[in-house]
């Protein structure tokens, strides 16, 4: 009804994961398409004009979710991005986007431990499109 | 805590005064690490001072300027290059000179730091170095204990573990807040898929046993004469009815009486694995082929299947450990990406080896030889 609803792309190869991401932005407001796969993923970054976008980041790829980061900025620099993986901080190796260095190279702009609790993730969305 | 010495070579006394007035009193922490990290600083004006210093004290890092007096930055850059590669070196050079500066990390230099710098950025650049520095360090030092394979091992382990756990912990999160209202047929779904998650779960716990069982080398004790027909013949009875369900028929060619002298557990896993993978990435209504045959010195064991087939990539990284062929046709299919490695390691055992044909859209066989 003339509403304007903002549209969040989410992209998790996990089907669970993004069943549930779904449910929950959907109950934020938010209109959600999503992709299964990096190839699906890399689609509608060419063919929608989402507000936002929630990448995992180990799909067919290791790297899927920084390389569909990449391309994101590229076709819309100015749509925030968050970057959700379950790579365990327990490996020693925890990165995130906060000093420049990072952000030189990961094009997210914000960096998500799977597992958020709900209302964690609606602040953080909130956050990024400055609602 | 530990200290790092970190050599600061610019003709401007100005330049190198600061830097130690900043670094005096920083340090760096980071998680896992025992202690934080400080800086020593040792402060020359020329190349050849620098090179100097290099030679007779120990040195990690270096605050490299190019434009200096007598030889340029570059070329003590080469000098550390090729008798002290340890140490990293970090140019510090102008924006006018960023050309340089990238021609510079390309030829060595782990990183640069554009002139004029804030405090802020030398201090992470340095924090970045001594992470790297730390890192190094816990790699070589498990790589020496051998545990760098085991080390990477959990790592993909853990996040194997964690995601179905994740996805089960979210599907009971909505119910306990109803978040689908109050009707329990609205939940099915998620129990349903919760339930497979867990299965799955336990599946790769199930591989996990038998991997270790296997790391406990060869116990000869069970050695056996094992009738090869006979391990596969229980084979295919365990997994048919899984097959019944795809329709898919499996039929076993044994035309003599072949037998080994092994532990019939590890045949036995052998089998599963190949059979029910061949079961498992099979189109509806296709065939599996099991053919057991000996020649010369050697038992073969040929498992075909009529499935949707591998592409080159994907059948290079196929007996890694965790390795899983991701794409449309398998998305809904769960499997804890061990089987296969585990296969390997029970033929490495035998000092046999296992090959594998494949074409995508046609099918796969698999070719286990086991010396008798």
């Amino acid at each position: 009804m003339g509403e304007n609803k903002k549209l969040v792309l989410i992209a998790d190869d996990d089907i669970d994961y993004l069943f549930q991401m779904r449910m929950h932005v959907e109950s934020f407001g938010f209109e959600v398409i999503t992709a299964e796969t990096q190839k699906e993923a890399e689609v509608l970054i060419q063919n929608s004009n989402p507000d936002l976008a929630i990448f995992d980041l180990m799909m067919e790829k290791d790297d899927s979710g920084f390389v569909l980061c990449y391309k994101m900025k590229r076709k819309h620099p100015n749509v925030p991005i968050i970057l959700a993986t379950a790579v365990a901080s327990e490996t020693g190796i925890s990165f995130g986007v906060d000093s420049d260095t990072d952000k030189q190279w990961i094009k997210a702009d914000l960096y998500l431990e799977k597992g958020i609790r709900k209302d964690q993730l609606h602040k953080e969305i909130n956050k990024l499109l400055k609602i | 805590m530990e200290n790092l010495n970190v050599m600061v070579v610019d003709d401007e006394p100005g330049i190198r005064s600061g830097v130690s007035r900043i670094l005096r009193n920083f340090t760096v922490s980071y998680p896992f690490m025992d202690a934080d990290i400080g800086f020593n600083l040792i402060e020359v004006g020329t190349g050849e001072e620098a090179i100097e210093k290099i030679k007779t004290e120990k040195i990690e890092i270096v605050l490299l300027d190019n434009k200096l007096p007598g030889i340029h930055g570059t070329e003590v850059l080469e000098y550390i290059n090729i008798n002290n590669p340890d140490i990293l070196v970090m140019m510090i050079t102008s924006y006018a000179s960023l050309e340089l500066a990238v021609k510079a990390t390309n030829n060595g230099a782990y990183d640069f730091i554009p002139k004029p710098f804030t405090p802020q950025e030398l201090k992470s650049a340095l924090e970045n170095v001594s992470k790297h520095l730390f890192l190094r360090g816990m790699t070589t030092k498990m790589n020496k204990e051998g545990k760098e394979v085991r080390y990477q091992f959990l790592s993909v382990l853990s996040h194997e573990l964690k995601a179905p756990l994740n996805a089960i912990e979210g599907y009971l999160r909505i119910m306990q807040e109803k978040q689908a209202g109050e009707e329990i047929a609205s939940y099915d779904q998620m129990i349903d898929r919760s339930l497979h998650r867990i299965k799955g779960m336990r599946n790769l716990i199930m591989d996990l046993l038998d991997l270790t069982k296997i790391n406990l080398e060869k116990k000869t004790d069970k050695f056996q004469n094992v009738d090869i027909g006979e391990i596969a013949q229980l084979a295919i009875e365990s997994i048919n009815p899984y097959a019944i369900q795809k329709d898919v028929k499996i039929t076993l060619i044994n035309d003599k009486n072949i037998t080994l002298n092994a532990d019939p557990s590890d045949l036995e896993i052998v089998f599963n694995n190949l059979i029910s993978n061949a079961v498992k990435y099979n189109v509806d209504g296709g065939k599996v082929k099991v053919t057991l045959k000996s020649e010369n010195k050697n038992i073969k064991i040929v498992v075909e299947d009529s499935g949707i087939g591998l592409s080159k990539e994907e059948t290079d990284d196929l007996f890694k450990e965790f390795f899983r062929v991701k794409n449309e046709q398998t998305k809904h299919i769960t499997g804890s990406g061990l089987g296969l490695s585990i296969v390997k390691r029970v033929v490495d055992l035998y000092n046999g080896d296992v090959k594998i044909e494949s074409k995508v859209g046609v099918g796969s066989t698999f070719v286990v030889t086991l010396p008798i």
